[in-house]
């Protein structure tokens, strides 16, 4: 599907969702409410079929973070971006390891880089950062380590 | 301490009489600092948790402060037997906002040294995962082909390993004179050894034993899991992003995406052993005809990307690695994301090892060619 | 004839014509403990030699070619660098077991070199039930593998030597069934008798089909036994980091390294004594000029050819094959290996009450 046929079938069932055509992809922006249901559709649809989560991040926009799901479909090999605003202070959002399992290990990674809580995720534990880490997110942009630098 | 409970952990047995082991941070088979812990029933595998970190250096925030020249280098050190195919993903996704025409030359270029990397990352697994299941002699074998590559890549890159040859626009010099005559030797001296690779492993009994059946991956699974590369294609999924959404001139270019069907750890390794015969065939059909011209596009000293995001996919020798860019319109990125292959291939071991032997393991840790600096990174 | 059996008996004659039956005996020990002492030394330094020049020339590579010409001196140098290193014993482990394991390891192997007939009529001690002393010692090895795996306290240790523990028990009956066959063929246990039996003919050619199944099944059986590839489930560096002997370093490590390697030149000679000869030159029939040709070539020339020949058969499989899996392991033991030399000795005694051998 290109990118128009993707919003069309979009804009269908999930009115509420704004779109960004700028990038090569078709950009998806979604309430964080409705979050689970719109990607439980993006997989199972029929004509949509995403059955590849490719690229699973997060972005610390200063103001807010922005979650970044990077999907693709090994049926019809179309590609979306879907993208979630959180609140920085507390963001909190629901998991997708159910629907795609790479998702498992993504999430436990953007867990301890940006401190994300992911809402019934199996293992939320930390991944990489050694124990004691919790609080302190690497990643986001007001992060400070004056023993280790990171800046050059 | 780090990890304690861990590590506490390790010295006793969970209420069922199971045994947990710690293979690694520190062992043979791990090829690095992975460290996994183990559930273990007698020899059966019971349940495996990897434990990551040991060798993060934060790649993604050290390129926030690097300018979009200077990040493209850090990268050699994410996945570093296939540092060129890092370099070259980094340098598509910074073309990608600026606007530049590569010449065909440099393209040419880059795709041979994509491919020949992709060899000698093949040759090194075959080698070592040949030594993981105790068979010593392939690995010198390997590396004797391995080491042909090494030296064409000293001769035009300055480095063996870690290369840096790519700069946005095309390479940073151009080709080694003896680069052609050099390169037709090692495809001579590939065809004239490649047999002794089947003879020594892929038609030995044992080894086959070893590696049927062993840690089998269903298609599905390996969409799920977000597996790419040969672990994906020995299930049969096709997801080989050279042919299903090309980059450079991989569109112009003869070659079979390798499938096998089994899922098992047999399959992929038949995938990588057949991937190195197509990479022999790309780089026959472009060693001849590298065009005449510039090496490198013009372009701007101070680089600075509009503001946008950017997403690069290139197939590495592991799978798939995408570059993900986030500019504000600064010399620096605002943010990047290295979606690297063996993060994912990682995830799929413990639903793989399930129920099998240690042994199993090695032969299925072998076979998913686990880099652990590129999981890390 | 200037040989071996010579020279002991010249010195066994000069030493009682000097000192009454106690003293003689008495030296004779000791000087019999000296040779083998320093045959260990001797054997541990040429095959850990010949080891990795053959795997050196299987891997396209050179070996050791630094210490002395051609690098023959590396073991030596090896040898004093484990022996100037600190022997460490892990803080938890099981002091008196950990220290003794690796002694109790190279007992067993100098025990085993007692019967060995090194030439015709020479051998430290021709006992009447030699083979059967032979199997016996034999499985004594395993104990120092296991108190090894336990003692260190540690887990890789420990999972490998209750893998040893279940190979050796396994493939000790097929090991013991091909010796068998011989024992039917020749009718004695004694080891100067096998020899003598092969006069006319080493085993191998004259026992037809069933002798030489039995050999092979003797090969896979010896290197499963030893612990070396593609058996060596005890160690499997990529698996077990070492197996059993993860924890030892220095000299105690050393004396394990010996022990495998005196335990392989030790199965490769009962290899040869029984199914090549052993000692006994190559003899056809009666084909008297050639016999007697063959007969110049002295006796411990024909021992040590034939094994050094077993050992390199062994080495070459070591370096070519990938290691089994333990599972694989057992199964080829007790379902292929174990019912075919029970069948075969089974023909081999049909063979000979028949008398159909050569």
């Amino acid at each position: 599907m290109t990118k128009e046929e993707l919003k069309l079938n979009i804009t269908e069932w999930s009115p509420a969702s704004t779109f960004d055509e700028a990038g090569q992809w078709l950009n998806i922006n979604v309430e964080a409410n409705e979050f689970l249901p719109f990607m439980q559709q993006l997989r199972h649809s029929e004509a949509l079929c995403f059955d590849y989560l490719f690229c699973l991040t997060c972005v610390d926009w200063k103001t807010h973070l922005t979650m970044v799901y990077h999907l693709s479909s090994t049926k019809f090999r179309h590609n979306v971006v879907v993208k979630v605003k959180l609140d920085r202070s507390k963001p909190e959002i629901e998991t997708v390891a159910h629907i795609w399992r790479t998702a498992e290990f993504h999430e436990r990674e953007v867990y301890e880089m940006f401190g994300v809580h992911f809402l019934n995720h199996p293992d939320l534990r930390l991944l990489i950062l050694p124990e004691g880490w919790e609080g302190k997110n690497p990643l986001r942009k007001d992060f400070e380590d004056p023993i280790n630098m990171i800046k050059l | 301490m780090y990890r304690e409970t861990e590590i506490i952990k390790d010295f006793s047995t969970d209420g069922n009489g199971d045994m947990i082991i710690n293979v690694g941070p520190q062992h043979p088979a791990t090829h690095g600092v992975l460290h996994l812990v183990i559930t273990l029933n007698g020899e059966t595998i019971k349940k495996i948790e990897p434990h990551l970190g040991y060798i993060h250096r934060s790649i993604e925030k050290m390129c926030e402060s690097l300018t979009f020249r200077q990040f493209i280098y850090v990268t050699s050190r994410m996945d570093y037997l296939s540092a060129h195919i890092n370099n070259h993903a980094c340098v598509l996704c910074v073309e990608q906002g600026m606007e530049v025409e590569i010449p065909p030359r440099a393209q040419v270029i880059r795709v041979l040294m994509d491919e020949l990397t992709r060899i000698a990352s093949h040759e090194l697994w075959w080698g070592a995962m040949a030594m993981d299941l105790g068979a010593f002699t392939p690995f010198f074998h390997a590396f004797r082909e391995r080491e042909a590559i090494n030296d064409i890549m000293e001769e035009t890159c300055g480095a063996r390993l870690t290369m840096n040859y790519n700069v946005p626009g095309g390479v940073v010099n151009d080709l080694h004179p003896n680069f052609q005559k050099r390169v037709k030797e090692f495809l001579e001296l590939y065809k004239r050894k490649v047999h002794e690779y089947d003879e020594l492993l892929t038609e030995n009994v044992i080894f086959i034993n070893r590696m049927k059946g062993v840690g089998v991956l269903s298609a599905a699974d390996a969409i799920s899991y977000g597996c790419s590369g040969p672990v994906a294609r020995g299930s049969g999924v096709s997801c080989d992003v050279r042919k299903i959404y090309p980059y450079e001139i991989y569109d112009q270019l003869a070659f079979d995406e390798v499938l096998e069907t089994d899922g098992d750890s047999l399959a992929r390794y038949k995938v990588r052993v057949k991937e190195m015969n197509q990479s022999i065939k790309i780089i026959e059909q472009l060693i001849d005809n590298i065009p005449e011209g510039d090496f490198v596009a013009k372009t701007k000293n101070v680089l600075k990307l509009p503001k946008g995001e950017y997403y690069q996919r290139v197939e590495t020798a592991r799978g798939e690695l995408g570059v993900y860019i986030i500019s504000e319109g600064s010399t620096m990125p605002y943010r990047i994301k290295f979606r690297s292959p063996g993060f994912s291939n990682l995830s799929v071991l413990d639903k793989i090892a399930r129920g099998g032997k240690i042994a199993d393991l090695i032969a299925m840790m072998g076979t998913l060619d686990l880099v652990i600096p590129d999981i890390d990174r | 004839m200037w040989s071996f059996s010579e020279i002991a008996n010249n010195l066994h004659q000069w030493l009682t014509g000097q000192f009454n039956d106690t003293w003689t005996l008495i030296i004779e020990m000791v000087l019999a403990g000296l040779a083998v002492i320093s045959l260990f030394a001797v054997l541990g330094l040429v095959l850990v030699l010949m080891e990795r020049k053959v795997s050196a020339w299987m891997q396209v590579r050179l070996g050791p070619n630094r210490v002395g010409p051609k690098g023959m001196f590396q073991t030596l140098a090896d040898t004093v660098k484990l022996m100037i290193k600190e022997g460490v014993t892990p803080a938890n482990a099981d002091k008196l077991m950990f220290n003794l394991a690796p002694f109790l390891a190279i007992i067993v192997a100098m025990l085993l070199l007692a019967p060995i007939a090194f030439a015709l009529n020479f051998q430290l001690w021709d006992i009447n039930i030699g083979i059967f002393y032979i199997a016996a010692i034999s499985s004594l090895s395993v104990i120092s593998i296991l108190m090894a795996g336990w003692a260190s306290n540690n887990k890789y240790s420990l999972l490998g030597a209750i893998r040893s523990g279940a190979q050796m028990v396994s493939y000790e009956l097929s090991a013991g069934l091909s010796i068998l066959t011989i024992v039917v063929l020749v009718g004695d246990l004694k080891i100067s008798s096998i020899v003598a039996s092969q006069a006319n003919g080493w085993w191998i050619f004259k026992g037809h089909i069933p002798v030489i199944i039995a050999f092979l099944t003797f090969i896979v059986a010896a290197t499963a036994e030893t612990n070396r590839a593609p058996f060596d489930m005890a160690e499997a560096e990529s698996e077990l980091t070492a197996g059993f002997h993860t924890e030892y370093s220095g000299m105690k490590f050393a004396l394990f390294f010996l022990a495998e390697y005196v335990n392989v030149f030790i199965v490769c000679s009962i290899g040869a004594i029984l199914f090549l000869g052993g000692p006994m030159p190559l003899h056809i029939g009666n084909w008297e000029g050639f016999n007697h040709v063959m007969d110049y070539i002295p006796s411990s020339v024909w021992f040590f050819g034939k094994t050094f020949f077993l050992i390199f058969l062994i080495m070459w499989v070591r370096w070519t094959f990938p290691r089994l899996r333990i599972d694989q392991l057992l199964n080829l033991e007790w379902k292929y290996l174990l019912p075919i030399s029970m069948i075969n000795l089974l023909l081999v005694t049909a063979i000979a009450i028949l008398k159909w051998h050569f």
